[in-house]
């Protein structure tokens, strides 16, 4: 058995092509599958794709590196869903190009963050967060405020979503800039518009500031709507559409 | 090789890497004409100056008539290199994680509200690929490129592509890590690098597996030795995990935001398929390469099983691909796939275990020499952590252990059981070994010197994973506490606030090994720069008179 090795030790494409075999096996089998099990993601009412100006967030919570802290990730675990809320779905994430679950809390979970504070209170913490809560060791995020959030590109970055089968339609494809600024002017002429194109999300001046857009603006728009989209009052986990 | 026919040689080198310059000049030109943000417009710019000294480079070497008459020499000059860029991007890597540990401790102290960049989110992805890629990858380089000379009695293939491969890796390094400051990243851990950065790696990582393997087709011995079998799964492995963790959709090809291909679960699974085996092959299986040659080098014994390697070989590099949804426990990863990330995981404890034996049975008959030669020491220890964190590691992927552990410090103080005490001691153990042999010295500049980092370095590694266990496990179970009504004990900052004694100590920990790295740069230094007359050793003389290593 012992002699067999030789092949590998005098031929180097035979060792070469044993590892990558050997490698691979384990990537085909656990990966591949979850493209092709139906059960992987539910099948749940209330996740739609990201608006503009929440993608624009989600980018600047990418940017500053928000995942080295805080998971996006409940899990079932008593303790969890009782300082969280309800554990997190498959069907949530399937929209995130990257995902951002996270694997690490020195600040809390945020899978669930949206609607739980008042854009006030987002937009002092993110400015100082000590100034809200005395023990936190968050870096503060005051620039955001100051940096406005470049809304012409939007329509690209929902282009470039839709190529990877993220449902955005033709409309919203068009209108992505006019949108970007349109969910924070409330009183603006194209609010209405955007209600009937991105139905349930909110419409406000998330930071405070009438006369801009900023990213401060983005941040707080993508962080309200975490978690909120799924009504887990009439949610049943067991049904057969949400088992699959 | 006669000469005329290596400066040919030279001249088809030097126009393939001319023309990969010429390419990359007129990329990073236009990206900086055409940017969309000025992140991406730095970027481009610093890209260019890159490749433009690159090509001034390139025509001074052809000026000075090639490669030369060198071919019964090893080629030194490039593993040369790698030591100088290892020591220094090692020291730059520690620094920075001090840095952020200090944030987390101080908060008030360490944050600069005007000084957006310097906030933990971004520090923290520096940090990490700093040690993991521009530290570990240049030990991993410099090593596999003297090992593999060594072991095949030949001469470093490819004329000028080691060079390019060295440098081009620092690129690599610098573009990744001057944009983690800037904010460009992709937002999955240790694959944040952005897709134009990621496409120059692929590059580079290719002509690294050429050269690799094109000394190896040159090999005067028969046998490939077992520490060039860890090297090329390292290699082969890598090249295979960054492609594909990291195919992307740019929003455009003048802007450095991109979608990853896959979202949601498949893209979780993907990343941590990719991320743990950036552990398994990039930070084990390479570093168990340096292993295998560098202590039956110092330890003057050989590896104590043959069969044990070939075992330990095969079964590591099958198993580890498996463990990745140990990091995905009770997330919405379907539970199928978590147990199997999970039993794969436990059973990678024995060949793990099988490596360890391996290295430490290795010193039959030369135990003593543990006494009188802190290098040997360094290097022995460090398989022991191995041991230690190789062992950790199965018990937190198991489901019950995962639910406490993950999320906390527990985690942090693992991964740092296995970079400081097995990555990091590796690493200082090869180096203080290659600073002597390739600068032709008899001996280190002082081992009173290595001393003092040896037990610097322990003693902060012990005060930072003690302190990180003590972190993890008391905030994992501050989480899931409840009071006497049944209601959760503790809310979340509580539990933050209860982290401040650990993260000093923990501080304290990085401050030493730091320390201690510093105090190896500057005897390695001496040691390099001393006076002494050359010393030459059996391993420097001419290819073709030494007998098989």
């Amino acid at each position: 058995m012992w002699k067999f090795h030789r092949w590998f030790e005098r031929h180097s494409l035979i060792l070469v092509v044993g590892i990558l075999v050997v490698v691979s096996i384990g990537g085909l089998v656990q990966i591949t599958p979850l493209f092709f099990i139906e059960s992987t993601i539910e099948e749940v009412e209330g996740v739609r794709p990201y608006t503009p100006l929440e993608l624009a967030g989600r980018q600047v919570y990418i940017r500053e590196g928000c995942y080295t802290c805080h998971s996006q990730m409940v899990r079932p675990l008593r303790d969890e869903v009782e300082r969280y809320g309800h554990y997190s779905l498959a069907a949530e994430s399937m929209y995130d190009h990257p995902f951002q679950w996270g694997s690490k809390r020195t600040g809390p979970d945020l899978a669930r963050v949206g609607g739980r504070y008042s854009d006030e209170w987002h937009r002092a913490h993110l400015q100082d967060p000590r100034s809200v809560v005395p023990e936190s060791v968050m870096p503060p995020y005051a620039f955001l405020a100051r940096a406005d959030v470049d809304t012409d590109r939007m329509g690209d970055h929902l282009r470039a979503n839709r190529m990877l089968s993220v449902p955005y339609s033709d409309e919203q494809l068009a209108n992505a800039t006019i949108d970007a600024r349109a969910q924070a002017e409330p009183l603006g002429a194209n609010a209405y518009d955007f209600e009937q194109r991105y139905p349930g999300a909110a419409v406000r001046d998330f930071d405070g500031d009438p006369n801009r857009v900023t990213e401060m603006d983005a941040l707080i728009a993508y962080l309200q709507m975490l978690g909120a989209g799924i009504d887990f009052d009439t949610y049943q986990a067991q049904a057969p559409e949400n088992t699959r | 090789m006669a000469a005329d026919a290596r400066g040919h040689q030279d001249r088809i080198d030097a126009w393939a890497i001319g023309a990969i310059l010429v390419a990359g000049i007129y990329c990073s030109l236009w990206g900086a004409a055409n940017a969309t943000d000025s992140a991406f417009a730095i970027q481009m710019w610093t890209a260019l100056a890159a490749f433009l000294v690159g090509a001034v480079l390139l025509t001074g070497f052809i000026g000075r008539g090639g490669t030369g008459n060198q071919s019964t020499r090893y080629e030194n000059g490039v593993v040369k290199a790698g030591v100088v860029a290892s020591m220094f991007w090692g020291i730059a890597g520690f620094l920075v994680g001090v840095v952020i540990a200090a944030q987390l401790a101080f908060p008030n102290i360490f944050y600069f509200e005007e000084w957006g960049w310097t906030n933990f989110g971004r520090l923290r992805p520096l940090h990490t690929s700093a040690v993991i890629f521009a530290f570990g990858g240049n030990v991993l380089i410099a090593t596999s490129f003297y090992v593999v000379q060594r072991t095949c009695r030949a001469r470093l293939a490819g004329g000028l592509w080691p060079w390019f491969v060295f440098w081009g890796y620092q690129l690599f390094i610098v573009m990744a890590g001057t944009g983690y400051l800037l904010g460009i990243t992709e937002g999955r851990e240790y694959a944040e690098p952005p897709w134009y950065t990621d496409i120059w790696l692929t590059l580079v990582w290719v002509a690294y597996l050429l050269v690799f393997l094109g000394t190896i087709w040159k090999r005067q011995e028969k046998h490939i030795y077992v520490a060039n079998w860890f090297y090329l799964a390292f290699i082969v492995t890598v090249a295979m995990l960054h492609i594909v963790n990291n195919m992307a959709v740019p929003v455009s090809f003048s802007g450095w935001f991109s979608y990853s291909l896959f979202s949601g679960v498949q893209d979780a699974l993907t990343q941590w398929w990719y991320g743990h085996n950036a552990v398994g092959f990039f930070l084990t299986a390479g570093f168990l390469g340096i292993m295998y040659y560098f202590i039956p080098k110092q330890a003057d014994r050989p590896v104590y099983s043959y069969r044990l390697s070939i075992i330990h070989f095969w079964a590591l590099i099958f198993l580890y691909i498996w463990a990745g949804p140990h990091h995905l426990h009770y997330t919405a990863l379907p539970q199928w796939a978590q147990t199997l990330g999970a039993t794969f995981s436990i059973m990678l404890w024995m060949p793990s275990w099988g490596g360890m034996i391996n290295g430490l049975m290795t010193l039959s008959g030369a135990w003593d020499k543990l006494r009188t030669d802190p290098v040997l020491r360094m290097l022995v220890v460090s398989v022991a952590f191995y041991g230690m964190s190789t062992f950790e590691g199965p018990v937190m992927s198991i489901r019950a252990v995962n639910s406490l552990s993950h999320y906390t410090d527990w985690t942090i103080g693992h991964v740092h059981s296995g970079a400081l005490g097995w990555v990091g001691f590796v690493s200082f153990g090869a180096l203080y070994c290659l600073v002597p042999w390739l600068w032709k010295r008899k001996r280190l500049y002082s081992n009173a010197l290595v001393e003092w980092h040896f037990w610097l370095s322990t003693i902060g590694i012990v005060l930072y994973i003690t302190s990180m266990w003590v972190a993890g496990i008391m905030q994992g179970l501050m989480w899931r506490a409840y009071n006497e009504f049944g209601f959760l004990e503790y809310a979340f900052v509580e539990t933050v606030e209860a982290m401040h004694p650990y993260y000093i100590i923990r501080a304290l920990g990085g401050t030493l090994f730091l320390l201690g790295a510093i105090i190896m740069a500057y005897n390695l230094w001496r040691t390099a720069t001393s006076k002494e007359p050359a010393h030459t050793r059996a391993s420097d003389v001419p290819a073709a008179a030494v007998a098989a290593e």
